[in-house]
């Protein structure tokens, strides 16, 4: 490449018409952030039978020139008119050469998929996953007996600080999600029941459904969105850091070691929150029939115990210890299934989230036509 | 690869172009702490030039100044006479074109192909059509040795091969300076010198200057035509020179220690 000139002179592509032929006369300076000409438009609507390149004019060059090339050889094998380049420097006429030999290897590595490759590669993804999410299971259930016959080698200090940041720490998004879901519900329910003057219900209402449903559920939530993602990051970021390997090459489990204390962490605090997510969702309901409905508290108080029973907590702490046990594992799992980059650990936490969010549902169902069958 | 060839680079004369990269007087801190001070001097075009020294020496402090990650507590940094220091938005956009950076971990963006990450440079900075950038990406790869590796994430090659593919990023707007640091860190001995190779493989083809922050000792001596070696207590420049004659007759002890790795031979 020669010297930078001082002044630089845009990079040309001119021609000229020798009988049938066309001579393309490259110069000044090719830079490929400059302007540049076009193939299509030096070549106009001609159909020379021959080309030939000559470079008398050619100043500084870069890829731009290699690539102008490349283009103009291209179209002379489709029109099958020879093409010749012999007056270009041999460096341009070599990667000229080699970025052919590239376009060929590429265009011949052809990724796309038809379409039933497609379902069956999905297929036997969603095989592995479901394969993977027990075989983790089965993992934390043998931690979680070894835990049991030997409670002194249990991680016992990262648990405490594990139910801080999920427990303690999320008690402020737990109670401002929770109170707007029970006045939400109880607006929800003055509306039809101010039409029969059965206003006093709206506790009932209140009380029934933030017990068996929105106060497990809504922390539940607001715990996958949360701690599940969080989860997942930490161990991501420790398995693209190699300290997962390093646990592993000292013969120490990470399921012992990181899960264990997550997964109870999470199975303890998450009824903590859940039952406090209740009280306080009861309260939204009560705020909003005070103000609007003019029921005063010491009523809708009585009518919310009258309503609910030992059944409907019961409903609420079994949903929500498993919906903490679910949303710990997810978290994990997908942690430690993490690609070693920073995109793979982006993906864990996203992945961590929709995972917990969906077995929360499948899990709040199967429960739904448990309590049916069972009568609770 | 001939280890004893000549260099043409030499030191231009008054009246001369000026040269690619020149530090004058450059100081660098942390906070109140001073890395270096009094750093002063130049890159010819075409050089293959080293900044060598022991660990914790600013070596990757002062190749952050170079290229404008860190700005400095004094002195300027010139690109070819243009202050790179003091540069407005649109001027330090121009020159910030006219470089590029292989950092030590290749620093390629994970979420994105081999292909997205040698594009983005070209989309950025280009008025090339999608056609024309891959075929501009396809080239890159192919002189770094990684043709057929375009859809390719970063996360699915060795560490040799991400090297290489960084390599044929910073390349991407075919820079006037390539800055590299610490190439071979977590290479082989054998990937190492093919990297050395393809580094001057590339400064032979493109007549691309390139600077090197290393202290391989196999590279420094294959590879450098000048270097300047830095040092932690003197916070500066304690030798300048070709690395042969200064591992053989610099007067500084610290100087042949570290080129002959405490042996006095090379």
């Amino acid at each position: 490449m020669s010297p930078m000139t001082a002044v630089p002179v845009l990079a040309r592509a001119e021609t000229i018409a020798e009988g049938d032929d066309l001579v393309v006369m490259l110069g000044g300076d090719w830079r490929i952030t400059g302007p540049l000409p076009a193939w299509r438009r030096v070549r106009g609507d001609r159909e020379p039978r021959a080309v030939r390149i000559r470079a008398d004019g050619l100043e500084r060059w870069d890829s731009s020139l290699v690539r102008f090339v490349y283009e103009v050889q291209d179209w002379c094998r489709e029109a099958k008119a020879p093409c010749d380049s012999t007056a270009l420097p041999e460096t341009v006429r070599r990667l000229v050469g080699q970025l052919e030999q590239a376009q060929e290897k590429r265009l011949a590595s052809d990724h796309s998929r038809n379409f039933l490759t497609t379902v069956g590669l999905a297929a036997t993804d969603l095989w592995r996953q479901t394969r993977d999410f027990a075989s983790f299971v089965g993992e934390c259930t043998l931690s979680a007996i070894g835990l049991v016959r030997r409670p002194g080698r249990f991680r016992w200090r990262d648990c405490l600080s594990e139910m801080q940041q999920c427990g303690a720490m999320a008690v402020p998004i737990v109670s401002l999600s929770s109170f707007l879901v029970g006045l939400t519900l109880a607006y929800t329910g003055a509306i039809i029941l101010r039409q029969f003057g059965g206003d006093i219900w709206v506790a009932d209402i209140v009380g029934l459904s933030t017990l068996r449903e929105m106060g497990a559920v809504m922390t539940g939530v607001v715990l996958a969105g949360r701690t599940g993602a969080a989860f997942a990051a930490q161990l991501g970021n420790m398995k693209a850091g190699e300290e997962i390997d390093a646990l592993e090459t000292l013969g120490i489990a990470p399921v012992d070691f990181l899960v264990l204390p997550r997964l109870v962490a999470l199975t303890v605090m998450t009824p903590l929150l859940a039952m406090y997510a209740n009280c306080l969702g009861i309260f939204g309901g009560m705020v909003v029939s005070a103000t609007v409905l003019e029921i005063p508290p010491s009523a809708y108080w009585i009518e919310t115990q009258a309503n609910i029973g030992l059944s409907d907590v019961s409903v609420s702490l079994i949903k929500s210890v498993v919906f903490g046990m679910l949303i710990a594992v997810a978290g994990c799992l997908r942690g430690l299934q993490a690609e070693r980059s920073a995109a793979g650990v982006g993906r864990a936490a996203t992945s961590a989230v929709v995972t917990s969010i969906l077995l929360l549902i499948v899990a709040d169902a199967v429960f739904a036509v448990l309590f049916n069958v069972l009568g609770i | 690869m001939n280890e004893n060839r000549d260099t043409t680079v030499e030191t231009p004369g008054p009246g001369a172009a000026p040269p690619a990269i020149g530090v004058e007087g450059l100081e660098c801190r942390f906070g109140d702490v001073v890395v270096l001070t009094g750093i002063s001097f130049a890159v010819q075009e075409g050089e293959l030039f080293f900044v060598i020294g022991g660990s914790g020496c600013g070596k990757t402090t002062l190749l952050r100044h170079l290229i404008g990650l860190m700005k400095p507590a004094q002195g300027t940094v010139r690109y070819s006479g243009e202050n790179f220091t003091d540069a407005d938005l649109a001027a330090r956009r121009n020159l910030l074109k006219t470089f590029g950076v292989l950092y030590q971990s290749a620093a390629l963006w994970s979420s994105m192909t081999l292909r997205e990450n040698v594009a983005l440079p070209l989309e950025q900075y280009t008025a090339l059509n999608r056609r024309e950038r891959e075929e501009i990406v396809t080239l890159k790869l192919a002189q770094v040795g990684l043709a057929g590796f375009e859809e390719y994430f970063p996360s699915e090659l060795s560490g040799g091969m991400r090297k290489r593919a960084g390599l044929a990023r910073a390349l991407a707007l075919d820079p006037r300076i390539v800055f590299f640091d610490e190439p071979s860190a977590g290479l082989d001995p054998v990937t190492s010198r093919k990297l050395d190779e393809l580094v001057l493989q590339i400064r032979d083809t493109l007549g691309t200057t390139m600077v090197i922050v290393s202290h391989e000792l196999a590279s420094i001596f294959t590879l450098a035509d000048r270097v300047i070696m830095l040092d932690h207590e003197a916070r500066g420049i304690i030798a300048e020179g070709r690395p042969r004659e200064l591992a053989a007759a610099n007067d500084d002890s610290r100087v042949r220690e570290f080129l002959t790795r405490g042996e006095e031979k090379v």
